[in-house]
């Protein structure tokens, strides 16, 4: 039976809705309003967890994100959300969660022999430990320590949910809704200024909702909720409230808003996450200030949590963590912490200050509590819970004091952690005890506690000042600003960075387990530096980035090397502020939604024809497609290109890459941008070319086809279509902006159908009719034409990528469907095949056509055979590249044919290339199998390949070496045209 | 980062892709060692630079744009066509 640690009334939590919530598989119940860590403490459950490297029992430290110990588990299954902070979660009904490493659970955590271990584990153990022998590395120290020293672990899991990606554009960006932020942002939001307010947490007021301190006449957190509610009248005004600002970026910040996280489940069409970019002219970065631990022996046992925390959980939860309750404090707000929580009915066991002296004023605020001053905590004890402290008064005395709860407070660090994100960097301020920001991103300023204007007053007159100055920037005029009344606090603080007492372990870092010891070892064995101190201990690593932790060890490190904070400096701080889930980054870029699909018009015809598609590009094209009673691809494929090679066959090529170019320079332009000359290309006419890079090599190739005096349309590669495109806008806007040529890809308005095989001609008579002449001499090989059938605009080019008479015909990508199903119609007389990518492709390696395996970025035009097309007469882009020295060495690899000497081989692309005398071996390998194929029409396996020396080597006998897959067998090289070399059948 | 694309107006530079430096001009034909380094040596200056971004999520101008390359500042962006026909 739990104890309840709510207070009977108080809090800004819903009492009249109670909620039922498990930790570790125990129910409990709390209220709206509440964090999983209010709710936990008010069922008096501290303990919550065990620490990283020595399993010792922790509990909840703080009330926010700043929270090094209480990282859970929330949820189960695929929505399991590892390492969330139980003081951020905000509480809902039927919430699960579960503590992270520990085994079988914080109670009892058999892990725990690791802190007699201890000495094991101390600074840069990973790097010193487990060198010996290196075999026992990977196979038992790392796994051992993987399991047992670590964070939660993934479902592995699919996740459910969605995330969104938004853009949000505004005149002022606050970050942080406290006293600071609300003043600027209804400064700023009543001057007119388009105003975004993110507020972390899910409640606005920030300390405000913490301190029972009075503005204009209300309570701190009713002024926090007027606030609010004006801005909600204001329409220029955008509240984003369970908003993380974790970055700013070159003219942007990064946001991440929690939509969901609170609910068991997201509604429908509702994300789980929203990453929000926004581009703000102006920001205050008024996200406070992490109030700074205490450094001392047995400082972390459950029980021990920031001053200002418990004074959270007080005021805003109605919880007291404990029944007795310590203070020890080198600041004034110590104090404050103390007084708030004997206001709200805990006991106030004792107060200890380090300082000597502390005025007067300050000293009421204990009430009646026994008070040390120039004392110190040297001593803890309880192991499970915290069940007492021993203090060292100023004359070296000791006492114990038995309280199960001690409230920490050694000043203030303010939050600037986003304002060094471009570079800026941290700077000592010896007054204020704090690392300030001077050099900030463009356009941002510091408002309240994380400027050091510490106290209520100062921060509400900073936030206002600063709202007002930016709606001034963005041209806005000053408004006379209605001052805020607020009652004001004593801040004085004098940072005290570690005492000495007890032998027991001082932690630092509460996450990483890092202590003042291993700061010192650290500083002993030469890390010196404060980034280097951060690598070699882990201190300020993980989900809390240091926040409580950073300052203090950077300090310990300090005096260790006997330097002052401000020589020492302080790490870097780089985005993400907070963590963010890899699945808002991606949004709604997962699975199908990575890339589009790109279907074909052709796509469900040949669906319905049992076509297999393969992606080619951003397409899915037809591969093969199989006919009754066929069971492999080989069956399906031979039979497609027999049947284009004896009658005729139709395949869908619109994923060609096609690009209009209009004006009168285009034969000029084509001429630098391909080898070969393209202005003596009559209307009419279509050619092949071949384009450069400009280091020389081939980039692409392709047809373009003259259609009109100023219209002629490219075609490339389906790979390479966007890559050309681009190529041909620099050529143009860069090189040559004279001439008069417009460019346009066309590729997605044109589908196109290529028909091939001897019969193909009397295909298109049948389809055609009377409205087009397709005669050998109305319409010769490599001619072109545009014309209309009825009011369907047609092209025609005699084409032909399989060596045999062929056409492609092209209509607006509308018509496609029903020019793919009106030519399977009108060709069902003939015996009209349907044929895919894969007979595609045996077909142009019979014809030694070059393809994507050959343009593989690494050949000239003269490794491909081209060389003759390369004109002497002009210039054109990647000329003087490819005539350097290696490019036009004899020795290089150029395309051949290969059959196997034993014709029941069949050939491997990748296969390394050797002269039959030779040892294999890197430097007498001579090139290599770049394309392979069953030929139909040979009835064994032919390839391409780029030999050394190959076209003098025709007839010689070769070997191909292919060790990976045990293949070492003869090749007779030959020409690379396996059918029809005359090319007669093109021309028929 | 945005760049204000002189079409288009302040957009993200993820729709923009980048091609180095634009400063240089295409050597004449058959200068070898001025191609060679118009190719291939790029100097990579600290503080202001001109470069080449295409802006191909959007109209598919290419842009010089004058950024610093030390803080990202972008300076200014005018269209490639513009400057090179003047
Ligand atoms: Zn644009």
């Amino acid at each position: 039976m739990s104890i309840s640690r709510r207070l009977a009334s108080g809090g800004l939590i819903d009492r009249s809705r109670p909620l039922n919530f498990t930790f570790d598989g125990k129910t409990y119940g709390g209220y709206a309003g509440d964090t999983l860590a209010s709710a936990l403490l008010a069922n008096d459950t501290m303990l919550v967890g065990r620490s990283f490297k020595y399993h010792r029992p922790r509990g909840i430290f703080s009330a926010g994100p700043e929270e090094p110990n209480a990282l859970v588990t929330l949820r189960s299954g695929p929505r399991a959300e590892p390492n969330t902070k139980a003081t951020t979660i905000e509480l809902f009904d039927g919430l699960k969660a579960s503590s992270q490493n520990c085994w079988p659970s914080p109670q009892f955590d058999l892990r725990a022999v690791h802190q007699l271990a201890g000495p094991l584990l101390n600074a840069g153990f990973y790097y010193k430990t487990f060198m010996w022998p290196a075999a026992f590395w990977e196979k038992f120290y790392e796994p051992a320590i993987r399991a047992s020293a670590g964070l939660g672990a993934l479902s592995g899991l699919d996740d459910p949910d969605t995330y969104e990606k938004s853009h949000a554009f505004c005149d002022l960006l606050v970050i942080g809704a406290g006293p600071a932020g609300l003043a600027a942002a209804l400064a700023a939001g009543r001057a007119g200024a388009r105003v975004i307010l993110a507020e972390e947490d899910f409640v606005l007021g920030g300390r405000l909702l913490g301190d029972t301190a009075q503005i204009d006449g209300v309570s701190a957190a009713s002024w926090a909720a007027l606030a609010e509610a004006e801005l909600g009248t204001l329409p220029n005004v955008r509240i984003l409230k369970r908003t993380a600002v974790f970055g700013a970026y070159d003219g942007e910040y990064g946001a991440i808003e929690r939509v969901s996280d609170h609910l068991q489940v997201p509604p429908p069409f509702v994300p789980r996450q929203r990453l929000w970019k926004i581009v703000a002219r102006q920001c205050v970065l008024a996200a406070g200030a992490q109030e700074r631990p205490l450094v001392f022996p047995g400082n972390d046992r459950p029980g021990i949590m920031l001053a200002s925390a418990l004074r959270t959980y007080a005021n805003r939860f109605g919880v007291t963590p404990g029944r007795r309750i310590a203070i020890f404090t080198t600041s004034d707000y110590g104090w404050r912490s103390a007084f708030e929580l004997q206001k709200a009915g805990a006991e106030i066991a004792v107060v200890v200050d380090a300082r000597a002296e502390v005025s007067p004023e300050v000293r009421k605020l204990a009430g009646n509590a026994p008070q040390f001053l120039g004392a110190h905590v040297s001593d803890t004890s309880g192991y499970r819970r915290l069940t007492g402290i021993t203090i060292t008064d100023s004359a070296g005395k000791t006492r114990r004091v038995a309280v199960d709860t001690l409230g920490v407070s050694g000043g203030w660090s303010p939050s600037i952690g986003i304002a060094t994100h471009l570079g800026g960097k941290g700077s000592w301020a010896e007054e204020q005890s704090a690392f300030l920001c001077d050099e900030r991103p463009p356009g941002m300023q510091i408002a309240g506690a994380a400027a050091a204007q510490w106290t209520l007053a100062q921060a509400l007159e900073n936030g206002a000042l600063a709202g007002a100055k930016a709606a001034s920037q963005v041209g806005l005029g000053l408004q006379a600003q209605k001052s805020i009344v607020a009652s004001d606090e004593a801040s004085g603080a004098t940072p005290m960075w570690l005492f000495k007492g007890s032998r027991r372990k001082a932690f630092v870092d509460l996450q990483n387990d890092v202590t003042a010891t291993d700061v010192a070892l650290a500083a002993q064995e030469g890390f010196r530096s404060v980034e280097q101190l951060k690598r070699y201990t882990t201190l300020g690593m993980a989900t809390d980035q240091g926040k409580t932790s950073n300052v203090n060890g950077l300090a310990i490190l300090a005096g260790e090397i006997r330097k002052t904070i401000a020589e020492t400096g302080a790490t870097r701080a780089r985005p993400p502020h907070v963590p963010v889930a890899i699945g808002a980054f991606a949004g709604l870029h997962s699975g199908k939604h990575f890339k589009p699909t790109r279907l074909t018009s052709s796509h469900a015809a040949s669906a319905a024809l049992n076509a297999t598609f393969v992606e080619a590009g951003q397409w899915m094209r037809a591969q093969w497609f199989n006919a009754p009673g066929e069971n492999d691809w080989l069956t399906s494929v031979t039979r497609e290109v027999k049947a284009v090679r004896s009658t005729v066959g139709i395949c869908d090529v619109s994923t060609l890459g096609k690009i209009a170019l209009c004006g009168s320079d285009v034969g000029t332009f084509l001429d630098r941008v391909y080898i070969n000359t393209f202005s003596t290309l009559p209307v009419g006419k279509v050619r092949y070319g071949v384009m450069l890079r400009e280091d020389g090599f081939v980039m692409d190739d392709g047809t373009t086809a003259h259609l009109t005096a100023d219209h002629w349309v490219m075609t490339t590669t389906t790979v390479n279509a966007g890559k050309v495109m681009q190529h041909l806008e620099y050529c143009h806007q860069v090189l040559w902006p004279e001439l008069d040529v417009q460019t346009v890809s066309v590729t997605e308005q044109w589908a196109q159908v290529a028909v091939a095989g001897p019969k193909s001609r009397d295909l298109l008579q049948a389809l055609l009719g009377d409205a087009f002449d397709v005669s050998n001499e109305a319409f010769p090989y490599l001619a072109c034409a545009e014309f209309h059938v009825g009011n369907i605009p047609l092209r025609l080019f005699r084409v032909s990528f399989s060596g045999e008479l062929a056409y492609e015909i092209a209509v607006p990508a509308g018509y496609g469907e029903a020019l793919f199903n009106a030519l399977m119609q009108a060709g069902k007389p003939l015996g009209v095949t349907p044929y895919g990518t894969e007979a595609l492709s045996v077909m142009r390696i019979e014809k030694g056509h070059v393809a994507g395996s050959e343009l593989n970025g690494q050949t000239v035009a003269r490794d491909l055979g081209l060389g003759r097309m390369m004109s002497a007469k002009k210039d054109y882009i990647g000329r003087t590249m490819a005539a350097r020295e290696a490019l036009v060495d004899s020795n290089r690899p150029t395309l051949v044919g290969l059959r196997p000497v034993d014709r029941s081989h069949r050939l491997r692309n990748g296969a390394l290339l050797f002269a039959r005398d030779v040892t294999p071996a890197p430097d007498t390998n001579a090139g290599f199998i770049t394309s392979t194929a069953f030929s139909p029409d040979h009835n064994h396996w032919i390839g391409l390949g780029l030999l050394a020396r190959g076209p003098e080597r025709h007839g010689e006998i070769i070997r191909a070496w292919d060790p990976v897959r045990s293949g070492d067998y003869e090749l007779e090289v030959v020409d690379p045209v396996f059918v029809d070399a005359e090319g007669a059948r093109l021309r028929a | 980062m945005r760049i204000p694309c002189p079409y288009c107006g302040s957009r993200d530079s993820s729709e923009f892709s980048y091609s180095g430096d634009a400063t240089l001009t295409r050597p004449t034909p058959d200068n070898a060692d001025a191609m060679f380094d118009y190719v291939y040596l790029r100097d990579n200056p600290v503080g202001l630079h001109r470069e080449y971004w295409y802006h191909a999520a959007g109209c598919h101008a290419w842009l010089k744009v004058t950024r610093n390359v030390s803080t990202h500042e972008v300076i200014e962006a005018v269209l490639a066509h513009d400057e090179a026909a003047s």
